[in-house]
């Protein structure tokens, strides 16, 4: 591999393309011939179904009367597109990303340094912190909805502002927000193994002689640390928030959709998966993906990182 | 699953899978042993506990064309769904000819048992077990309330007394099918359909925004406004609701709900949630289905099992074989006595009665519900149709009779049309 990339190492001189040599050239052509049949296979197994579901979302098909299959064009995307249902979905799909990334930006970033800093029980520690990711967001859900449960949970007890008999399933607002603790803390502990990452890369030197400049412990975490964990911090919001945006699991055992809770994840399950509309399930689904991409390209640009650059570094 | 395995390893017969939902597995793998022969082995194969994973997990096997799925327990909502998908055998000979009497009033099948297992005319199911719901109540209750049970009650006594005497009404109200089960009860006992020429298909007519719909919603606002509302109303389903005919404090409750209630209560006498001693279960009882309107007969929810043959077994007489024998009055009348599940034929019904296991005005009240009840939509669309209506009429606090139905039907019109997302 490092044949195949050397032409590109070395400080390139504006205008001027490397030369390689017939050495090189002859290793770059073996190279690719050896991972050509990993990459046709790779794209037999992610283009066909991206191609199928493609062609499917072309057509008003359910399994149950296929024998009224009828082809359609771009018309599930227009009525998927000008549902009131698709936009109020993906825009409680928003809700639950930023709100989560959010909280365990804050939440993770404590962790993050509370893992750092410890001197005595790290191993512990570190453990204790991260065990919720361990736990299946399935069973985790589970948990969470047991204990937001009236009749058998314990947050109505813990929290005295909330009847005993409040149902927290009831009603959209309680509702969404006990999917977001669920969420929150089941990932958490992954948001800050990321920045963990980060924060161990700040140099040690810089943050000391920041303190010997006299530099607060505000300005140290402002202007010395966080700066220099950029690249980390935007990885842990791109990974976490490409996660969120697909948020599915908490959704379905807690409320089944239920009380305006769905995802455009959730609401793409429904349409596939319960009423056998393959025809617009897929048309959701190939929406679903672009607006994945959409919302990584858009995080790029926020944190105005080149990920390239973001790999040397690191 | 594994009686099943261990059953076939002995032998080089095909083996026969025999998808079943979780109720009454242990009987199921009897029957499975004692109707497997020498020709073929009978494995029980156990499916998820909800009727919509259940409905799904058959699906994806029978849209691949799987030639494993030989025989399946299937909720009678959805044998026009696969039949229409062309998913299951069609049934013929005798146990047609039967269905087909019964439907007539001349068979051995009870009448709304046997309509759930036709579509287009075919027979394409055997029913297995018949579900009917029943109004389980506490009668010193109804006797604070001043009820006369032994005449028809009406949804808006029931709510009433229960919101005057410090008790509470059951329902099942939860996003999910069974509310439709409630819906479609109330608007049927007024008379009226949520949708009706389903073997139209998409073109059905859909009929919910009438006269019986906003009837069926002004009881849904009724009981949401009402004191006798339980307090996890939104999501209630059948298991929430058992626990409120006992409860710690207050006076119980009104609550509508399947066959399995009376043995769960019966099995339940001095354990958490269930009745004290002897003396609270016998203040248990049970009438007909209430009445949406006043002197109009109600119509009970129709469930139960019935048994479907997969389109693509590799052998398809010797599962048509293994259907009668597992659907046997035998086979019927012990998964009544051991699991409270009740025949779909008056022969097993009889022997039910005379083994004296249950009270014989309940199993009266059961055969006259199955008999005289009310399907739930039968169309190839179902899912959507249930869907649909979920989308509109939860939650049932928001549910308006000047505006929900006439909502729900240009919804549900939309949604058929494939011109809005469900």
């Amino acid at each position: 591999m490092s044949a195949v990339t050397a032409p590109t190492q070395g400080k390139r001189q504006a205008g001027k393309k490397p030369v390689a040599s017939d050495r090189a050239k002859a290793e770059t052509r073996l190279g690719q011939r050896l991972v050509a049949p990993a990459i046709i296979l790779m794209l037999l197994v992610t283009a066909f179904p991206m191609l199928r579901a493609i062609y499917l979302s072309t057509f008003d098909y359910a399994l149950t009367a296929p024998e009224d299959r009828e082809f359609l064009g771009l018309s599930n995307y227009l009525t998927a597109l000008t549902d009131p249902l698709f936009w109020q979905t993906t825009g409680m799909t928003v809700l639950y990303m930023v709100v989560t990334v959010a909280v365990e930006l804050v939440i993770g970033f404590i962790f993050a340094m509370v893992m750092h800093r410890v001197i005595f029980a790290r191993g512990l520690i570190r453990t204790s912190i991260l065990i919720p990711y361990g736990i299946i967001t399935v069973v985790s859900g589970f948990t969470w909805q047991f204990a937001f449960s009236f009749q058998n949970g314990f947050i109505n007890g813990w929290l005295p502002f909330v009847g005993d008999d409040f149902n927290w399933f009831g009603e959209t607002t309680p509702a969404v927000i006990a999917i977001m603790v669920s969420e929150i803390w089941k990932t958490t502990p992954f948001m800050s193994l990321l920045l963990l990452a980060g924060l161990a890369q700040v140099s040690e030197d810089m943050v000391e002689a920041a303190k010997v400049d006299g530099a607060t412990w505000w300005q140290r975490l402002t202007k010395v640390i966080l700066p220099n964990m950029r690249a980390a911090i935007m990885v842990a919001v791109l990974f976490r928030a490409l996660d969120a945006y697909r948020i599915f699991d908490n959704i379905f055992v807690m409320t089944a959709g239920a009380q305006k809770t769905e995802s455009i994840s959730f609401l793409t399950y429904r349409q596939t998966i319960e009423q056998f509309q393959l025809g617009m399930g897929s048309a959701l689904s190939v929406l679903l993906f672009l607006s994945v991409l959409l919302v990584a390209y858009l995080i790029v640009k926020l944190f105005r990182v080149d990920l390239a650059q973001a790999r040397q570094e690191s | 699953m594994a009686t099943g395995a261990l059953s076939a390893c002995g032998s080089d017969a095909p083996v026969l899978n025999w998808y079943v939902n979780p109720d009454g597995v242990d009987t199921f793998k009897k029957y499975a042993e004692q109707c497997s022969t020498d020709d073929y082995d009978i494995a029980v194969q156990e499916l998820p506990s909800s009727a919509t994973d259940q409905r799904t997990q058959l699906a994806r096997r029978l849209a691949a064309e799987d030639s494993s799925t030989d025989l399946m327990n299937l909720d009678p909502v959805f044998v026009a769904e696969f039949a229409n998908a062309g998913w299951l055998q069609e049934i013929e000979g005798d146990t047609a000819d039967e269905v087909n009497a019964s439907l007539e009033g001349d068979g051995d099948y009870l009448a709304g048992a046997a309509e759930t297992v036709t579509w287009e005319d075919k027979v394409y199911a055997i029913p297995l077990w018949a579900n009917t719901q029943v109004l389980w109540y506490r009668k010193s209750l109804a006797e604070a309330a001043g009820l006369d049970m032994s005449q028809p009650v009406t949804w808006d006594q029931v709510i009433q007394a229960a919101a005057d005497n410090d008790g509470t009404v059951g329902v099942q109200a939860n996003k999910y099918e069974a509310y439709v089960v409630w819906i479609n009860a109330m608007i049927q006992g007024a008379g009226g359909d949520i949708v009706s020429d389903t073997e139209a298909g998409k073109d059905a007519s859909v009929d919910i925004d009438s006269d019986a719909g906003r009837k069926a919603a002004e009881i849904i606002e009724k009981l949401a406004d009402s004191d006798a509302a339980q307090p996890d109303l939104t999501v209630s389903n059948e298991g929430t609701s058992l626990g409120q005919m006992y409860p710690t404090s207050g006076a119980g409750e009104f609550m509508v709900n399947w066959t399995f209630v009376y043995k769960n209560y019966e099995g339940g006498i001095g354990q958490p949630g269930g009745p004290a001693d002897e003396a609270a279960f016998k203040d248990l009882g049970w009438a007909r289905y209430p009445q949406t309107v006043e002197g109009e007969e109600s119509m009970p929810p129709v469930g139960g099992i019935d048994i479907g043959i997969g389109a693509y077994t590799d052998n398809p007489d010797w599962a048509a074989e293994a259907a009668e024998c597992i659907t046997s009055k035998e086979a019927q009348v012990e998964l009544a006595l051991t699991d409270g599940l009740m025949p779909s034929t008056n022969s097993a019904y009889d022997e039910v009665a005379a083994s004296g296991d249950y009270p014989e005005d309940l199993l009266d009240l059961y055969r006259t519900s199955v008999d005289e009840g009310g399907p739930r939509p039968k169309s190839a669309f179902y899912a959507m149709i249930s869907s649909a209506v979920q989308a509109r009429w939860h939650s049932p606090t928001s549910v308006d009779p000047d505006s929900t139905p006439e909502e729900s039907a240009d919804y549900l019109k939309d949604v058929l049309e494939g011109k809005a997302l469900l």
